[in-house]
């Protein structure tokens, strides 16, 4: 008896030895071996189109970059996250835990990526996230390995204050479902607003996901507000758009709204959203060399149109080839790797984009009209807009 | 709100209570009649309105949209209940959830397949499209106003049928006793089949109907399933008078919900329905148990 339990002792000890020694070269073999991405973007249901073109455009930048980033090559792993809060956390855990993915890029939805961005603090793993807007991800739960190459809520809307005021509106609605994006959204819209001097008068809010706006629609005739502004997205936003048109409000009390009001979805609004004006980090015709040509080689790779999620996953892997150049390719660096990537100065399709101390994109923010089914830059409404990063302590 | 905001809401209410009697009358048929859980009834919903899009697009006819929809709904049930749904008559409502919530999953990917991801936009006949003033600034679109007197007739066609009809005569035994009715020799399987399919074909044609109104989107049937299921249980199962008096009622919950205490429109209707059921368990004309 005494023998086998010295025999197993022994087996156990050169097992634990035999493992050691597998996992001491690591780091060596480490910059030889391909880069694990893990894209946890939804690629079903309501989001499935932005998860695509999201994906399509991250693979397009590191396709540009010669098949690397930094010069390492690259892995990937897909998992569909289904726009799935519930889910979240085991998805999650699953690219950290048995996938050892070394980054993960995701997501579109805000419930979601939160829980993500938990896991990713406990665990260290480092997270790009391509578009969920939620403040709090460059906020509270800001930290050295969580990054965000799209918006904050608070972005998009904060300059839409001044957009309005400046437009000759004193008195504005808003209009939104009542839910996180839509409260942060009418937030950062009356911090300007109403600093300025304009008053909202009201603030009207839907039930999540709910389209049945006409009750509402008929409120706003009755009070009549100089504006209105509203936040809505994909379905919801084409309805809204058309019942307030089928309304008779669109000529005499004017429409704005963050650009996801008509973004993606000019096509079956139609003339019923011809003339409103959004704010937004991109315009489908924005001037510069970098959209050109992202734009023609978005539609040389996937036969469709680039749109403003294809930009934001486009940005997630420039950004990562920025801190992986910096380090030769050694993700283990992790400071020096994320030293480059908060230096980094990026030629985006938007324009020039920097990150702030919370890891957070900073951009321009365009003003759009909608003419012709295309979100048309107007004029830049705010330039270098920073999310303020409230309650981020981990600043570094 | 002075009188003309609240008739303007009223009118705002009904309609929406009209839709819904629309696409619940279909499930409480189904639901009582048949006794069949159906949850892909708002994936039918759903589909019917893609079909719209797509019947409109290819004939340019709202018209050719409806009765095609309705067509190829009313056969895809009659296909489904001979294949699946007769199995589970008299089954335990587990595997009718199960069967029917597979058929959701199958129904989203043919949608998936058929139509893609993308949100449409379906253009209302040509002479509907108008609009008209409701007060100095608000204005009214005669398609809603069509979908009003549309749905009143399709009710008033159902209640016929149920009500002075043979067929609506055996639907309406069968539903007060399913297993008596087919002791007395009626041809209990015809008749489900016809009501199955009834059901479906409603659920589309409600679909249809609502496209140039509420866009056609992927997830659209969900929260229309939910609410068809809250109208069906106030208004007492299997009954189709209920059902419009339990829509009308959740229309106008709705509506003035969101209008008079907006910070709670989200349970206004479940408020509404809590109440009518302590009042009257098995619904507003509710007689079978649950």
């Amino acid at each position: 008896m005494t023998v086998l339990k010295a025999t197993r002792r022994d087996l156990l000890k050169g097992a634990a030895a035999a493992s050691l020694a597998g996992a001491l070269p690591m780091p060596a073999i480490g910059q030889g071996a391909p880069l694990k991405i893990g894209l946890m973007l939804p690629y079903t249901g309501t989001f499935a189109k932005l998860g695509k073109f999201i994906d399509d455009g991250f693979r397009l930048n590191v396709e540009q970059a010669g098949g690397k980033l930094g010069g390492r090559a690259v892995e990937y792993v897909q998992l569909d996250d289904e726009s799935e809060p519930g889910k979240a956390t085991d998805n999650m855990n699953r690219l950290v835990g048995r996938d050892k993915v070394d980054v993960v890029v995701g997501t579109v939805h805000s419930g979601v990526v939160m829980a993500m961005a938990k896991i990713a603090k406990d665990t260290n793993t480092m997270l790009v996230v391509p578009n969920a807007g939620a403040n709090d991800v460059t906020r509270a739960m800001c930290a050295p390995n969580i990054w965000r190459t799209s918006f904050s809520n608070w972005q998009p809307c904060f300059p839409m204050g001044k957009v309005m005021y400046d437009a000759g509106h004193r008195n504005i609605m808003t209009i939104t479902w009542r839910y996180a994006a839509g409260l942060e959204d009418v937030e950062a819209i009356k911090e300007s607003f109403v600093k300025l001097g304009g008053k909202i008068t009201e603030e009207l809010y839907l039930p999540f996901p709910q389209v049945e706006f006409q009750a509402l629609i008929t409120q706003i005739a009755q009070k009549k507000p100089d504006a209105v502004f509203a936040f809505f997205a994909g379905g919801g936003a084409v309805k809204f758009v058309k019942d307030y048109a089928a309304a008779g409000l669109r000529t005499s009390i004017p429409l704005y709204g963050p650009g996801f009001l008509t973004d993606g979805t000019l096509p079956a609004q139609g003339p019923d959203a011809e003339g409103i004006k959004t704010t937004l980090h991109y315009a489908d015709d924005l001037d510069n060399p970098a959209n050109k040509a992202f734009l023609a080689a978005f539609k040389q790779k996937t036969g469709q149109e680039g749109d403003v999620y294809a930009v934001q996953g486009f940005d997630a892997a420039a950004l990562l080839n920025v801190g992986l150049t910096a380090t030769k390719g050694d993700f283990a660096a992790k400071d020096a790797m994320y030293a480059a990537m908060r230096a980094a100065k990026i030629d985006s399709p938007r324009g020039p984009i920097s990150f702030s101390r919370a890891n957070n994109v900073v951009q321009n923010i365009y003003l759009r009209e909608a003419k012709g089914g295309l979100n048309r830059y107007v004029s830049v409404a705010h330039a270098d807009l920073a999310d303020p990063a409230l309650g981020c302590r981990a600043s570094s | 709100m002075d009188l003309a905001t609240f008739a303007v809401q009223l009118l705002n209410g009904v309609q929406y209570g009209l839709v819904l009697f629309l696409v619940a009358s279909g499930l409480t048929l189904v639901f009582g009649i048949l006794g069949v859980i159906n949850l892909a009834h708002g994936a039918f919903y759903m589909l019917g309105a893609y079909v719209a899009y797509w019947l409109t697009l290819k004939t340019g006819s709202f018209f050719a949209a409806i009765i095609g929809g309705v067509a190829i709904a009313f056969v895809a049930g009659l296909l489904l209940e001979s294949l699946f749904i007769k199995r589970l008559y008299g089954r335990d409502h587990l595997a009718q959830v199960l069967l029917s919530y597979g058929l959701i999953l199958v129904l989203d990917e043919v949608r998936q397949i058929l139509f893609g991801k993308d949100v449409h936009s379906v253009a209302a006949p040509e002479f509907l499209r108008g609009s008209f003033r409701l007060t100095d600034n608000l204005s009214y679109q005669n398609y809603r106003l069509a979908i009003c007197l549309f749905c009143l007739a399709v009710a008033a066609v159902v209640f016929f049928v149920i009500a002075k009809t043979r067929v609506g005569m055996i639907v309406r035994a069968a539903a007060e006793n399913r297993d008596m009715t087919r002791a007395l020799g009626i041809r209990s399987d015809r008749v489900n089949r016809l009501v199955f399919a009834t059901g479906i074909a409603l659920a589309a044609l409600g679909g249809i109907v609502v496209a140039p109104l509420s866009t056609v989107y992927p997830g659209m049937g969900d929260q229309m399933l939910i609410l068809s299921f809250v109208v069906v249980v106030l208004g007492g199962i299997g009954s189709v008078a209920g059902a419009a008096i339990g829509a009308l009622l959740i229309g106008l919950a709705d509506t003035f919900g969101q209008v008079l205490i907006p910070s709670a429109a989200s349970i206004s209707i479940y408020v509404v329905m809590a109440a009518v059921l302590l009042w009257r368990p098995n619904g507003i004309l509710g007689a079978r148990d649950l």
